[in-house]
């Protein structure tokens, strides 16, 4: 059971994170939280010409949180904003137990164990709301955005 | 005498939890069940299930005397008196009760109320919406070393324009048992009620109102050995007799009009419409359970498993408890953390070997943020558990470390 959870990517992830650290001149900037647990993630994304040009992550969660803010990075650099969000709701769509689409969630697959312990799929969902209101707010005030999201929201 | 043998008496613990015996160590968030409180609930509703205080019938009566008993039975249990004892869901519905009547009825723009850095969100949150509807403050007393309270901060924080003095009796988190009586003299020096969240001291230890020098007390049954949706509001019975209802409805009222109501006395003025008769009835039984162990007998029992519970998990490198150390001052709550592993995955991983403890803020955000930790895993110790069992969790700890380790170089 507890290795459908922890695969040995996931367990990669958290211990070498990729794209960790503030990002300086994002125009997305959102404090993430997840109130169930005080976990709390800061996600910076810099747009050009339509695509996310860089994203990245800083705050403290645990190896599932920290794992998939850092896949999610990964994945997301580069995607037109049309892309991302199909990305994000292919991963939302796979936490709310739909069937996978393997070929656009690659090594995010991976967090697919996650279900099976319904207390953890905040944990894995909390980055991923974070970049969701980021886009959501970005597009609505068609500029920089600073702002806040929780695993509460209904996005 | 608390034994071992008396672990019979409570069939979940028999139970397994991923294929292994459950070790179960989360009774700060509800405690397990005795067979006794069981049978209460169940007869109640295929004996003698009817509504309290209504019927004439036989069955009506015998549920009226069932609720009543278990009144007195609980205000035995305190030291108080059964008029004084109101039955609400939980402590968190006591101190919203307070807050809505005594609350409202004292507490202007201007005023203080003050809370102690160690608060569960429901000894805190009632208060802030009380403050924010009418203009009043939100004063803390600080947490000073080693998780215990700063009573030296007690005459500035306490002061004239304080109205309510609100604290828990013992932390959910940190364990500390509070000096109450060290608050109270100073909550009525300035003529301040001092309201006292019993939720985690009266399972745990002998509790006397009257010891105390509370005005109030609020306690939930289902971290008693008692059902959950059953709690109590002890108060003071001549400040009870001038507050206003809570709930309106049935059952709390004398005369009705159209434009208005006169009011029964306590306890029924504050307990409007079908109260939660089996939940009354099954604490009766939780306290029955208690009052035959002996509540000094619990206690002991709790003070020499925490005094074996610090001393193995002090073995373990890198794990660090809050709060108190001393096995005198504290209860059975020992939140820890366990080098920079998160919490969540310290209790998914002890939880796969079948040992429950809980993990995250506790219900207490702000506590966690003046400790500097997002989360915490605790372990909580009740009448049932063992020396055994703490091995187990110090064993299972060693797994936890084992499985992340090599995996983390902490290059991060």
């Amino acid at each position: 059971m507890l290795e459908e959870l922890y695969r040995e990517i996931i367990l990669d992830h958290y211990q070498h994170p990729r794209n960790r650290g503030r990002l300086d001149g994002a125009e997305i900037k959102i404090e993430g939280a997840n109130p169930s647990c005080g976990d709390e993630i800061s996600l910076y994304a810099r747009l050009r010409d339509g695509r996310i040009e860089d994203v990245r992550f800083e705050g403290h969660g645990c190896s599932i949180s920290q794992a998939s803010a850092s896949m999610m990075t990964q994945q997301m650099k580069g995607k037109t904003l049309p892309e991302a969000r199909a990305l994000i709701g292919d991963f939302k769509g796979m936490m709310r137990g739909q069937a996978p689409h393997e070929e656009a969630l690659g090594d995010l697959i991976a967090l697919q164990g996650v279900r099976k312990f319904p207390v953890r799929i905040k944990c894995a969902t909390l980055s991923w709301v974070a970049l969701e209101r980021g886009l959501d707010d970005y597009e609505s005030a068609g500029g920089a955005v600073e702002g806040t999201a929780t695993t509460e929201d209904n996005l | 005498m608390i034994t071992p043998a008396l672990r019979a008496d409570f069939p979940l613990l028999h139970v397994r939890m991923n294929g292994k015996p459950l070790i179960y160590l989360d009774s700060a968030a509800t405690s397990q069940k005795p067979q006794a409180v069981l049978d209460a609930l169940l007869s109640y509703y295929r004996e003698y299930n009817a509504n309290v205080h209504r019927g004439v019938y036989e069955l009506a009566e015998r549920a009226t005397l069932a609720y009543e008993a278990a009144r007195e039975k609980v205000a035995t249990f305190i030291g108080a008196r059964a008029d004084d004892v109101i039955f609400v869901r939980g402590t968190t519905e006591s101190i919203n009760l307070i807050a809505q009547t005594y609350g409202r009825q004292n507490v202007r723009g201007g005023d203080d109320i003050v809370v102690t850095e160690m608060e569960h969100h429901s000894n805190l949150v009632p208060w802030q919406m009380l403050a924010q509807d009418k203009g009043a403050a939100i004063r803390v007393l600080p947490v000073g070393a080693e998780g215990m309270l700063d009573l030296g901060a007690l005459d500035r924080v306490i002061g004239p324009r304080t109205r309510i003095v609100s604290m828990t009796h013992q932390s959910n988190v940190l364990g500390t048992i509070n000096d109450v009586r060290a608050v109270a003299a100073r909550a009525h020096a300035v003529g301040a009620v001092l309201v006292v969240d019993g939720a985690q001291s009266v399972p745990h230890l002998p509790v006397r109102v009257a010891e105390l020098g509370c005005d109030f007390l609020a306690f939930s049954g289902h971290k008693m050995c008692g059902p959950t949706g059953i709690g109590v509001l002890w108060g003071r019975g001549e400040i009870l007799a001038k507050m206003p209802p809570f709930h309106g409805g049935g059952e709390m009222i004398e005369r009705v009009e159209y434009e208005r109501s006169t009011y029964r006395e306590s306890p029924h003025r504050f307990e409007a419409g079908t109260p939660n008769i089996a939940g009354a009835i099954a604490l009766g039984a939780a306290v029955d359970y208690l009052t035959a162990l002996g509540m000094e007998n619990v206690r002991a029992h709790e003070e020499s498993l925490v005094r074996y519970a610090i001393a193995q998990l002090s073995d373990l490198p890198d794990l660090k408890i809050l709060g108190p150390t001393d096995p005198a001052t504290r209860g059975g709550a020992i939140a820890f953390q366990l080098g920079d592993l998160h919490a969540h995955d310290v209790a998914q991983i002890l939880g796969d070997e079948g040992i429950a403890v809980r993990a995250g803020h506790h219900c207490a955000q702000p506590l966690h943020r003046k400790l500097g930790v997002p989360s915490t895993a605790r372990a909580s110790l009740y009448l049932y558990n063992t020396t055994e069992e703490i091995d187990a969790l110090v064993r299972g700890l060693e797994k936890v470390r084992a499985f992340f380790a090599g995996r983390r170089t902490g290059d991060r």
